[in-house]
């Protein structure tokens, strides 16, 4: 789960960060009242969960209470990549000398935290790793005994930071440490860590990711979901322990796993189709689990065939052929069917759909050009 | 003739007398493993599926009355990562753990605790091991793969039934195959596998099945081509998978622009792996 920069902003200075006091404002009037008490130069900051706000006319400043209002007017309502914006940050304007980059993530190879931090803050971290690797700092973490203290001062040396700043550095570098560990993120950035002109380290911009296997232990996080931001067909799928994910295809997909779910979609394309989605229907397959993955693939209207892929170890495959019938039952599907099952108990999965007008298939290839063949006829009767 | 699992292989099942842990635990006795016991903590004194397989309270208990060397851990998330130390610090040399949903925190500090036992784990979200003929440990149905000497290692679960199936379809058997996993932080990774079968003489060719996520399948295809002198035959899902997106598995997931499939083939390619467009050429590249 990604959460907002004031989410972010907010969970690092309860961790020590120093970071603006602004707030979040949802009417235009809300922003102007926010600026009023704030005083002086203020920033609007669309919160969507996406990057790129700056370029898409998300971020302005303001001069006045006035200004606030009328940009948070043109902001509000905007849509970014996607992204309808419904909130806005209403931060003081900084005096910004320098830009710092700092973070904490996981390195899967190395598995272990890593603290990356940069002297080239403010922009596209990946940018900056792909045409300058040499300017990101990279240090690893004991996941035992956390951030040791001369590891911070390495890291404000390495990005030659000023020394009288590195005991100010340090306090930031532990507390956004901490924020990480404990709050089970697989990311915490902040992007940039300015220096401003009176000789300050601020946290201007902040991201946070948290690992979604963890969010049974965090109640805290889990009341700051946006549920805008999410997409409705995929939480209703999670409901029925499906893992579903739209794609822009018309070959609908149920397979049994997520690597052959995979597999299942690039044959697709290998073929010359477009699949429609990714589907894992988990272990199992009763009638009441394919019912529910019929009617998330039948919500897409450009579907125009269905491709169920099955492959049968533990569970076998004529149970799951009855539950393909039993689901038909309840669900009305009038688009064409293709059915391919391999492994343990495939033939007699098969003949219990002969005589419907479900389409058998043997082979994963034969099985994706039926279906492919399958949605092209049903488009020219 | 195999790696990790055989016929010396004296299993433990952690959270056993559950309906998943019964069942697998009954199609593993049957396979022929040899399961000396299973864990459930206040369930110890019991015989579980008709007396067939003693229950004790701990690991510490079990091991010293089975002399186990082997565990499989049937438990979900909330408890499996407690499970994975009490396996190692009752001297357990390969857990085994079938969980899936485990926080990536946890297996971080896991990962090191192992590193410095010297205790290898195997998963965590994986469908386990099975060596034809000898043993299995784990889900992987036993009918679907015939003894042979092609040793198949892969992060997924069902893609690679599908693969043992249609190496079985042509005669073709396997000596060990390991599935480990497709989370982020694993046990056991690729390069780790592929050692093995380089060093087992009874493996003769290998297939390596990757998805997107990461850089273990780059990583695996500079180690073959510095050190394997066995054929290795590839596949990776998720050619078509959209970026910034998880596919099911926590680890599958092009991030930033890397981790795609079309990265991994090409770094497989240029280590002379043969990389199949799709499950079904397996066979036919491995005979070629």
């Amino acid at each position: 789960m990604n959460l907002h920069e004031y989410q972010s902003k907010q969970i690092f200075a309860e961790y020590g960060v120093p970071v603006p006091q602004g707030e979040v404002a949802t009417t235009p009037a809300q922003a102007r009242q926010i600026a009023e008490k704030l005083g002086g130069k203020v920033v609007i900051k669309a919160q969507v969960l996406t990057g790129g706000r700056g370029k898409a006319g998300g971020v302005k400043v303001a001069n006045n209470p006035a200004e606030a209002e009328a940009l948070a007017g043109q902001i509000l309502g905007l849509d970014i990549k996607g992204h309808l914006v419904k909130k806005v940050l209403v931060d003081p304007a900084a005096d910004i000398a320098t830009e710092i980059y700092v973070s904490f993530t996981n390195d899967r190879g190395a598995r272990k935290p890593l603290m990356m931090a940069s002297a080239a803050g403010g922009m596209d971290i990946e940018e900056v790793a792909r045409t300058d690797p040499e300017k990101i700092i990279k240090i690893y973490v004991d996941p035992h005994l956390g951030l040791h203290d001369y590891q911070a001062r390495e890291m404000a040396a390495a990005i030659e930071l000023p020394q009288e700043l590195w005991p100010a550095f340090n306090q930031i570098a532990q507390g956004l440490w901490h924020a990480y560990w404990d709050k089970d993120a697989t990311l915490a950035e902040i992007n940039p860590l300015i220096i401003t002109g009176d000789g300050r380290l601020v946290g201007l911009d902040g991201k946070m990711s948290i690992d979604d296997n963890a969010m049974y232990r965090h109640p805290e996080l889990e009341a700051l979901r946006d549920k805008d931001e999410e997409v409705a067909e995929e939480n209703e799928a999670r409901k029925f322990g499906l893992s579903y994910i739209k794609l822009d295809g018309n070959i609908g997909c149920m397979v049994n796993g997520a690597g052959l779910a995979m597999t299942t979609m690039d044959i697709i394309k290998l073929f010359g189709g477009e699949p429609a989605n990714f589907l894992d229907i988990g272990g199992g397959a009763g009638a009441d689990k394919v019912a529910a993955a019929f009617r998330i693939i039948l919500s897409d209207p450009n579907v125009e065939a269905i491709l169920i892929n099955i492959f049968g170890g533990i569970t076998r495959c004529d149970e799951v052929a009855r539950g393909i019938l039993d689901a038909m039952e309840q669900v009305k599907v009038t688009i064409p069917l293709v059915v391919r099952f391999g492994g343990t108990n495939a033939d007699e999965g098969r003949a219990l759909l002969e005589g419907t007008k479900l389409i058998t298939a043997q082979t994963l290839s034969d099985a994706a050009q039926k279906a492919i063949q399958a949605a092209k006829d049903a488009k020219q009767p | 003739m195999s790696i990790l699992i055989n016929n010396d292989t004296r299993l433990l099942v952690q959270g056993m007398t559950g309906r998943q842990g019964l069942f697998h635990t009954q199609l593993m006795l049957e396979y022929g493993t040899n399961v000396v016991g299973g864990i459930t903590p206040g369930k110890g004194g019991q015989w579980a599926l008709d007396g067939q397989v003693p229950v004790f309270d701990s690991m510490e208990t079990a091991v010293r009355a089975t002399e186990a060397n082997t565990s499989l851990i049937f438990v979900p998330a909330k408890f499996a990562v407690d499970c994975i130390y009490e396996a190692a610090d009752a001297g357990i040399r390969l857990i085994v753990c079938l969980t899936e949903w485990i926080p990536i925190k946890d297996m971080i500090s896991v990962r090191h605790y192992l590193d410095l036992k010297g205790v290898r784990l195997v998963g965590p979200n994986c469908p386990g091991l099975i060596t034809p003929g000898e043993s299995k440990v784990g889900i992987i149905a036993g009918e679907i793969a015939m003894p042979g000497n092609i040793g198949v290692v892969s992060k997924s679960g069902t893609l690679t039934y599908e693969t043992l199936f249609a190496l079985k379809q042509v005669d073709m058997g396997v000596s060990t195959c390991v599935g480990i996993g497709g989370d982020p932080i694993s046990g056991t990774n690729f390069i780790d596998v592929l050692r093995m079968f380089e060093e087992d003489d009874y493996t003769e060719k290998v297939v390596l099945m990757g998805e997107i996520g990461g850089n273990a399948e780059e990583e695996a295809a500079l180690f073959i081509a510095r050190h394997m002198t066995k054929p290795v035959v590839a596949f990776i899902a998720g050619q078509t998978a959209p970026p910034g997106r998880r596919m099911g598995h926590a680890g599958a997931i092009v991030e930033g622009g890397t981790g795609t499939a079309r990265e991994k083939i090409a770094a497989l390619e240029a280590a002379h792996v043969k990389v199949a467009r799709h499950p079904e050429e397996i066979p036919g590249l491995l005979r070629g």
